[in-house]
């Protein structure tokens, strides 16, 4: 390996002309580093740009600034085909008029290999993804699981420095989806080569990726580890997008190391918590963050910090959990709550208009800068 | 140099539509351009043009003579204002009658079983890939005074015991119009079944669950939405029937003569080119404008590309 | 509700509208057994068999192929094996030029933006929106004034002289052929999804690669269907035809043309059915060619 790093995009700015005829941002400066061996995910929504950082590492299409390298080499105009990565495709994009064998065996052709090497290769990639046997059939009579394999398989079969997968899993239904991601984790680790994965589903990015970049309108919010990413989220916007958030607006009283007092207009007082922003002051504005599971909820009050009193007004059973929404003194909190205790007894609920009391642990009050 | 061609997109459009764009260049816009010119010039007395600015022949197309009785300079003649239109009215008519019998039968198509719809199709298609001069021909044989139609009406007279002499059919209006429905019915039947088959089952199911009965489902729901079919039919039928001259040439002789008929006889009997490059122009902007009108209202149906 | 429901009024329609298609070429068919050598009226089919042809005024008593005596006759007919062979020539040459031409044209329409785009497009549009004759007058005023400016300059004479002829006509053709290739692939293009040249492309072939072997086999069912209207519209044409053609350029349809103005024995109504025969049976295999073939993709 030439360099530490797998793909690097650095500065890299994508735009292009909308029908309108207006310039727009797709990707806008954006950088990070793809570690060798690494299974590293963009997640977003539709139109945050995951998808054309992916397309110009693969190279169908180029920066408009700055600049991708692919094992330490920028790559320039390079078209897709003098790059060492392959793509298993959104829509799969297998040739309706090929068999599977001869899909696979594709771009080993054009390697210019001969065919009894051409013949072992496939007959292992296949075996890789457990379609043996399936060689001789045409896409469209496969299944769409089959079919995502199959596309699997043809990038693989070109041993590949680089995977880059959009949207691989995104046409199969639940089960089946849930069972690729941990075939596709165990396939990565197996082959050890690096996977560059853009999703838009936060659970799927979540269970495989060794790091997520989560993407928002062409810049990327946050680049981290899955736990990093949930327990830390760097802005409002992560934290609103991967899982939920109670949001309180307030005003730093005090700020010291690891700890701040933020004053909560809404709940009149004071809140402590964790400062997760760089630089905030005393007085500035800010947001505090607390995800509705991390929230502790009693029904009677314990002399504790950060305690407050709130009514419910609405609870759902929903299996592992009871999600318990509550005001306090105006301010609309969620609260999830595992049900660690049988439900079957009506009396186990909170009721509707109950009084309760809501503790926050400040390692998990995050202090963020406001948007 | 190669490199330069990969990423210049628009250098590798352009050299793509290049030859078709230079060939109906040369084929299409310079000979229109052409047209126009010839149109301003002046027949010499041995049948060339002699390249002048004039605009006598559209003044002589519009009706103005100097051949007039009784010593008057000038007079209208409306010869050729008659000429046009009389082939405005016969594609109007054409097109109407078209529509008329092209929609049932397009319904009957699109609603049939549809294991059974290609060959339906089929079975339109077929008259339409005979030739065009034979089809005429036909109905020549048909229209004639000893033809099929009369004989056959002659039975039905006979055994109703009314007196029956044949009837002139040929080399009137009449047959003129019989021809031209004839010619151009597939061109209206393909596009309106290709609407009407687009539109989804749950459609109707919704129309008639909404209450609709089936008199109204086809009013409210089937009609709007078939008219893409119709408007790109009626493009495909009115056109060419402005300007084809073998149908009036063959079932209508010298009694119905059309645009069509004014034009090629201006080229190859009559040899005056300018004048028949006039008339040619007119053509093509009455065409132009109705289709622009029409088009505009109802817009431009893709169901064009089928047909 | 059965959507598949029908009102007897349709189907009466349908029935009244089929019996519309179909009378005259029945007739015509008819008529081509016609004993009457004069073709007015039907006298009923030719009754037997001789060496050689028996005529009673202008009444076919027996000939050498019988019944089928109009159908020998026209064998025997040079003048419509050339004008057979010239549209044959023309339609192929035509199809083949205007087919690589125009699902090029298709390809830079879809996919591409330049600046001549505009332009390509207007003049796609035009033979579809203005009448065959505009266009028929048109070629024939540039070809003759452009043919005589070039043998006056030149100082041609006899043989050398350009005129119309086979190669004018074939022009033309391809001229009002290609807006119909270029819309029929271009529709075809349109559900193309660019994912498949991608993947080709990330697979290591290049541009030229990736059009010989993705794109171009997936778009051959569109450029089949156009190169087959095209071909038709060709076979099919008569008025461009008309003002284009010269000495030794005559095409079935202009010289069937050229009979209708005089007198025309049951010769006509065989050549006729021959064509009609030969154009449902090519068009009968074609579909089943097809649906064979669609049968075994799906």
């Amino acid at each position: 390996m030439t360099s530490e790093f797998a793909v690097e995009l650095r500065d890299v700015v994508k735009r292009f002309i909308t029908p309108e005829g207006n310039e727009m941002a797709a990707v806008d400066h954006v950088t990070m580093q793809i570690k060798n061996g690494e299974f590293f995910s963009m997640l977003g929504s539709s139109g945050c740009g995951k998808t054309t950082s992916l397309r110009m590492v693969a190279g169908f299409e180029w920066p408009t600034e700055g600049e991708v390298y692919i094992e330490g080499k920028a790559m320039g105009h390079t078209p897709p085909f003098q790059r060492k990565v392959n793509t298993v495709f959104q829509s799969y994009a297998l040739f309706q008029h090929m068999t599977v064998f001869q899909n696979l065996a594709f771009g080993l052709e054009m390697e210019g290999a001969k065919e009894a090497e051409i013949k072992k290769r496939v007959g292992r990639a296949l075996e890789m993804v457990q379609l043996t046997g399936m060689d001789r059939r045409k896409p469209k009579q496969l299944s769409g699981g089959q079919q995502q394999r199959v596309a699997l398989a043809r990038a693989l079969v070109k041993t590949p420095d680089v995977l880059l997968l959009d949207e691989p899993l995104g046409a199969l239904d639940l089960k089946l989806r849930k069972e690729m991601q941990l075939e596709l984790k165990a396939l990565q680790q197996q082959l050890g080569i690096t996977f560059i994965y853009v999703t838009h589903d936060q659970e799927e990015a979540l269970t495989m990726s060794d790091r997520i970049a989560v993407m928002s309108k062409g810049k990327i919010q946050q680049l981290g580890t899955p736990v990093e990413v949930y327990e830390r989220p760097s802005n409002k916007f992560v934290a609103d997008f991967i899982g939920e958030s109670n949001f309180l607006e307030g005003k730093i009283k005090s700020i010291s190391g690891n700890e701040a007092s933020v004053f909560v207009p809404g709940l009149n007082a004071e809140v402590t918590g964790t400062p997760i922003s760089e630089g905030l002051v005393k007085g500035e504005e800010v947001t505090i963050c607390i995800r509705p599971e991390k929230i502790h909820i009693a029904d009677r009050e314990a002399v504790q910090q950060n305690m407050f009193r709130a009514s419910v007004t609405n609870t759902v059973y929903i299996g592992v959990d009871t999600k318990v929404f509550v005001d306090a003194h105006g301010v609309k909190l969620k609260v999830w709550e595992q049900n660690r205790i049988s439900r079957l007894d009506p009396k186990s609920f909170y009721t509707v208009g109950q009084e309760v009391w809501l503790m926050l642990m400040p390692e998990n009050t995050l202090v963020l800068k406001k948007d | 140099m190669l490199q330069r061609l990969r990423e210049n997109k628009s250098a590798q459009g352009t050299l793509l539509a290049l030859p078709t764009t230079v060939w109906l260049f040369v084929l299409l816009i310079i000979p229109l351009i052409l047209t126009l010119i010839v149109s301003f010039g002046r027949r010499s007395p041995d049948g060339d043009v002699i390249y002048t600015f004039t605009f006598d022949n559209y003044i002589r197309l519009f009706g103005y003579s100097t051949d007039c009785p009784e010593g008057q300079a000038a007079c209208f003649d409306p010869l050729y204002v008659n000429i046009l239109g009389r082939s405005l009215s016969l594609a109007f008519n054409t097109t109407v009658l078209v529509i008329s019998l092209a929609y049932p039968l397009a319904y009957f198509i699109a609603r049939a079983h549809p294991k059974k719809r290609n060959l339906y199709l089929f079975m339109v298609l077929i008259p339409l890939w005979t030739n065009f001069v034979i089809r005429v021909y036909a109905w020549m044989m048909l229209l004639r005074k000893e033809g099929a139609i009369n004989i056959i009406l002659g039975w039905v007279m006979n055994a109703l015991n009314i007196p029956f002499t044949p009837l002139e059919m040929l080399y009137t209006p009449g047959a003129v119009l019989v021809g031209m429905v004839y010619e151009f019915l597939p061109f209206m039947i393909l596009p309106i079944y290709t609407s009407l088959e687009k539109i989804e089952t749950s459609l109707y199911e919704a129309a008639a669950d909404l209450g609709a009965n089936s008199i109204k489902t086809f009013l409210r729901v089937t009609l709007p939405l078939s008219m893409p079919g119709v408007v790109a039919g009626t493009i495909l039928v009115f056109i060419p029937v402005m300007g084809t001259f073998i149908v009036s040439d063959i079932l209508g002789g010298r009694q119905v003569i059309l645009v069509g008929n004014l034009i090629q006889r201006q080229f190859l009997d009559a040899r005056d080119p300018t004048f028949g490059s006039a008339a040619s122009l007119i053509l093509m902007i009455m065409t132009l404008i109705v289709t622009y009108f029409y088009t505009r209202k109802f817009g431009f149906g893709e169901e064009i590309v089928v047909a | 509700m059965n959507p598949f429901r029908r009102s007897p009024f349709v189907i009466a329609a349908a029935i009244l509208v089929y019996t519309f298609l179909y009378a005259p070429i029945i007739g015509l068919i008819l008529y081509s057994f016609n004993a009457s050598r004069a073709n007015v009226t039907f006298e009923g089919f030719i009754p037997s068999f001789s060496e050689r042809v028996v005529m009673e005024g202008s009444l076919v008593k027996s000939a050498p192929c019988g019944p089928f005596h109009w159908y020998c006759d026209l064998a025997k007919n040079d003048d419509v094996a050339e004008a057979a062979g010239n549209t044959l020539t023309i339609a192929f040459t035509a199809t083949i030029i205007a087919t690589t031409i125009g699902t090029m044209a298709a390809l830079a329409l879809q996919r591409y933006n330049f600046k001549m785009k505009p332009f390509s497009q207007l003049a796609l549009y035009i033979p579809i929106v203005i009448p065959e004759i505009v266009m028929g007058i048109g070629i024939l005023t540039l070809f003759s004034q452009f043919f005589g400016w070039i043998n006056e300059t030149l100082n041609l004479s006899g043989d050398a002289r350009l005129s119309l002829g086979m190669a004018t006509v074939t022009m033309s053709h391809i001229a009002f052929m290609v807006p119909f290739v270029t819309l029929v692939v271009q529709a075809r293009l349109q559900g193309f999804d660019k994912s498949y040249e991608e993947a080709a492309m990330d697979l290591g072939a290049n541009e030229w690669t990736t059009f010989r072997r993705v794109t171009f086999p997936m778009i051959v069912p569109g450029i089949m269907s156009g190169a087959l209207l095209a071909f038709t519209l060709s076979l099919d044409d008569f008025v461009i035809t008309f003002f284009t053609n010269g000495p030794g350029s005559t095409t079935l349809p202009i010289y069937v043309y050229g009979l209708l103005r005089r007198i025309i024995t049951p010769q006509v109504n065989a050549l006729s059915t021959v064509w009609i025969m030969i154009v449902f049976t090519a068009v009968l295999l074609l579909q089943i060619l097809q649906s064979r073939d669609s049968k075994q993709h799906s």
